[in-house]
């Protein structure tokens, strides 16, 4: 477990490092001048050029990465143009409201699809399986900022539940929540149900059955454990695509998190501000793969790491 | 098919050449059935391509006159020129209608541009990593690690952010954050053609590695392809729209489905329809091709037919 758990960090870093390049090289290498963008049209020849010396930019791009790879291991990016603030600052203020809503969306999205999709495995084939598989389909195919828009069209400004922006207390999350965890419900719920019906068919089920255990415990106890590896795995992939939903609905909600506050910088070209953001989302996505991994040897004993 | 000869008796006795046995003649009505059922579910999408292609032509998009007068009718209200707007008009007095199928028609063209591009890239990276392997299989296969560490649609609005807003944008920025999907398929497809006999039959008849790679190796790639090209391509029109939607996909004299969900945003108490009728469209869409995708894969591989 200890070497596994060394290796295992030691890729985290590699990925983080590849991201960090990834974003350098997108910045720096497309045709264009990130100067030139960031002044704008209205900005003159001596603006320009004063920007690409702060930012080091008139130095060879070897100098400049070296130097990026540098700043970005003490989390120095460089002030925000526009909020007068370290870049790194302004966004971690942000983290955990985004934290808040992913983690919530995460639950919402798991306390629905884990009963959901049980029910359907359970009476397979019924209506009510039906029906779940076309919640679980739209899901999947409604674009989570439409939806969005509509849940605050009909919950917001035609029944007035909810406000239909804003960040704040619970009434606040509520909306943004259920768009995010949609999506989760419609990959979640399928999974949950397939898996289910695959362990049903397994022998220690069958036994467990025999020896005369209840339902629910038959369930609980033999079947949810074994199916649960592949549920916490498409779990962690999909924070990447909840983290990424999460920049659209806080755009929809006006919700002040990082999302919001990326797509904010990009419509005033503030790059060090977007650095930072996708950097950060990039990174909290790498480690909770990583806890992911690691949790696989404490969920089923079988997986022991060499 | 060429995959078949492998698997193929060596000799087979005349007779079963010549009459068809009953179990034959019923498989053979089983696949035929399947293959009306698959087509069937081609019919949304065939739909879809015949709005995108002809709706403009019938319902013309003007994207520069504005008539103010028109602003925000509802859904059926007759304009001032004394047409009717079906779909009901915008703030700024242009017909949603036209909006609509302008945008099926620029869902079409960078959901198809782009699954062609990200797909030719898959197929020049994902034949030489599996067939020399190696350094280079290494080499590329890690990039494509290192792409999937990022949320795609983040490092789409990252390229998307730096490149500025045009249709050919969008395809590039989409393009060069799909291509990974497509790379590991034929790399996937390449590694199990790589040993099979008639690829060994080529090289031992002299062909060139170019000949075996384009001749006996690309083909196969074709059907695993087709099927990540269906599923790509509703994600790749969900991503255009939500990259026009954060103002980084078209640019405005383009009404993408995701640009003209985001125009209606200011006005959703007075005219709900501008947000809500081209979100229907796009769901549609999406869904018809995640049905259709589910079906051609379960019809590809009839084995895999899950619960």
């Amino acid at each position: 477990m200890g070497s596994y758990l060394v290796r295992r960090l030691a890729y985290s870093v590699f990925v983080i490092w590849g991201a960090v390049t990834i974003v350098f090289v997108v910045v720096r290498l497309i045709p264009g001048d990130p100067a030139q963008l960031m002044v704008g049209a209205e900005g003159t020849k001596a603006d320009v050029e004063a920007l690409r010396h702060r930012f080091g930019l008139d130095q060879p791009l070897a100098v400049q990465y070296v130097r990026y790879l540098g700043q970005a291991a003490h989390l120095d990016f460089g002030d925000s143009l526009r909020l007068e603030v370290p870049a790194a600052q302004a966004v971690s203020q942000r983290v955990p409201v985004t934290a808040l809503l992913a983690a919530t969306a995460m639950g919402l999205g798991i306390a629905v699809s884990m009963p959901l999709g049980i029910f359907a495995a359970l009476h397979k084939q019924s209506v009510l399986d039906r029906a779940v598989s076309v919640i679980s389909l739209l899901g999947q195919s409604v674009p989570n900022f439409w939806l969005g828009i509509m849940f605050i069209l009909i919950f917001a400004r035609e029944l007035r539940w909810f406000p239909s922006a804003g960040t704040g207390g619970v009434d606040h999350l509520v909306l943004p929540a259920a768009t995010l965890a949609l999506l989760l419900v419609g990959v979640l719920t399928r999974l949950v149900r397939s898996g289910l019906l695959d362990v049903l068919d397994e022998e220690y089920v069958r036994s467990a059955y025999a020896k005369g255990l209840t339902l629910r415990r038959v369930i609980n106890r033999h079947a949810l454990p074994n199916m649960l590896i592949p549920v916490i795995t498409v779990v962690g992939l999909q924070l990447g695509s909840l983290l990424a939903g999460a920049v659209i609905v806080e755009t929809v909600f006006g919700w002040a998190g990082v999302g919001r506050l990326l797509v904010d910088a990009i419509s005033n070209r503030d790059y060090p501000i977007v650095q930072v953001a996708i950097l950060f989302i990039t990174t909290g996505f790498i480690l909770v793969n990583l806890l992911v991994d690691l949790s696989y040897a404490y969920i089923d004993p079988r997986i022991r790491y060499r | 098919m060429t995959t078949n000869f492998s698997r193929a008796p060596a000799t087979r006795p005349p007779e079963a050449q010549a009459r068809e046995t009953v179990s034959q003649a019923a498989s053979r009505l089983r696949q035929r059935r399947r293959a009306w059922r698959l087509a069937a579910w081609a019919v949304p999408i065939a739909l879809f391509v015949a709005v995108a292609v002809v709706g403009p032509i019938l319902v013309p998009y003007d994207p520069v006159t504005v008539r103010l007068g028109d602003r925000l009718r509802p859904p059926g209200a007759v304009l001032t020129s004394g047409t009717r707007a079906w779909l009901g008009t915008d703030q700024v007095g242009k017909d949603l209608l036209a909006q609509v199928l302008q945008g099926a028609r620029i869902s079409l063209l960078v959901g198809v541009a782009t699954v062609l591009t990200a797909g030719c890239i898959g197929l020049a990276v994902g034949i030489p990593a599996g067939y020399f392997g190696g350094t280079l299989d290494g080499f590329l296969m890690r990039i494509a690690d290192l792409q999937l560490a990022f949320p795609s649609l983040l490092l789409a609005i990252l390229i998307a952010a730096v490149l500025g807003r045009s249709v050919t944008n969008v395809i590039i920025t989409l393009s060069v954050t799909r291509w990974v999907t497509f790379a590991r398929v034929v790399r996937a497809t390449t590694l199990a053609t790589r040993e099979r006999e008639f690829v060994m039959a080529a090289r031992a008849s002299g062909a060139s590695t170019n000949r075996i790679m384009g001749r006996h190796i690309v083909p196969l790639t074709v059907t695993p392809l087709v099927v990540v090209a269906t599923v790509e391509l509703g994600l790749v029109i969900l991503a255009e729209a939500s990259l026009s939607f954060l103002g980084l996909g078209t640019p405005p004299d383009h009404p993408s489905w995701g640009l003209v969900i985001a125009n209606g945003r200011d006005y959703l108490s007075t005219a709900w329809w501008i947000s809500t009728i081209p979100g229907i469209a796009l769901s549609l869409v999406i869904l018809a091709v995640g049905l259709f995708g589910d079906q051609l894969s379960d019809f590809l591989n009839p084995r895999t037919v899950s619960n």
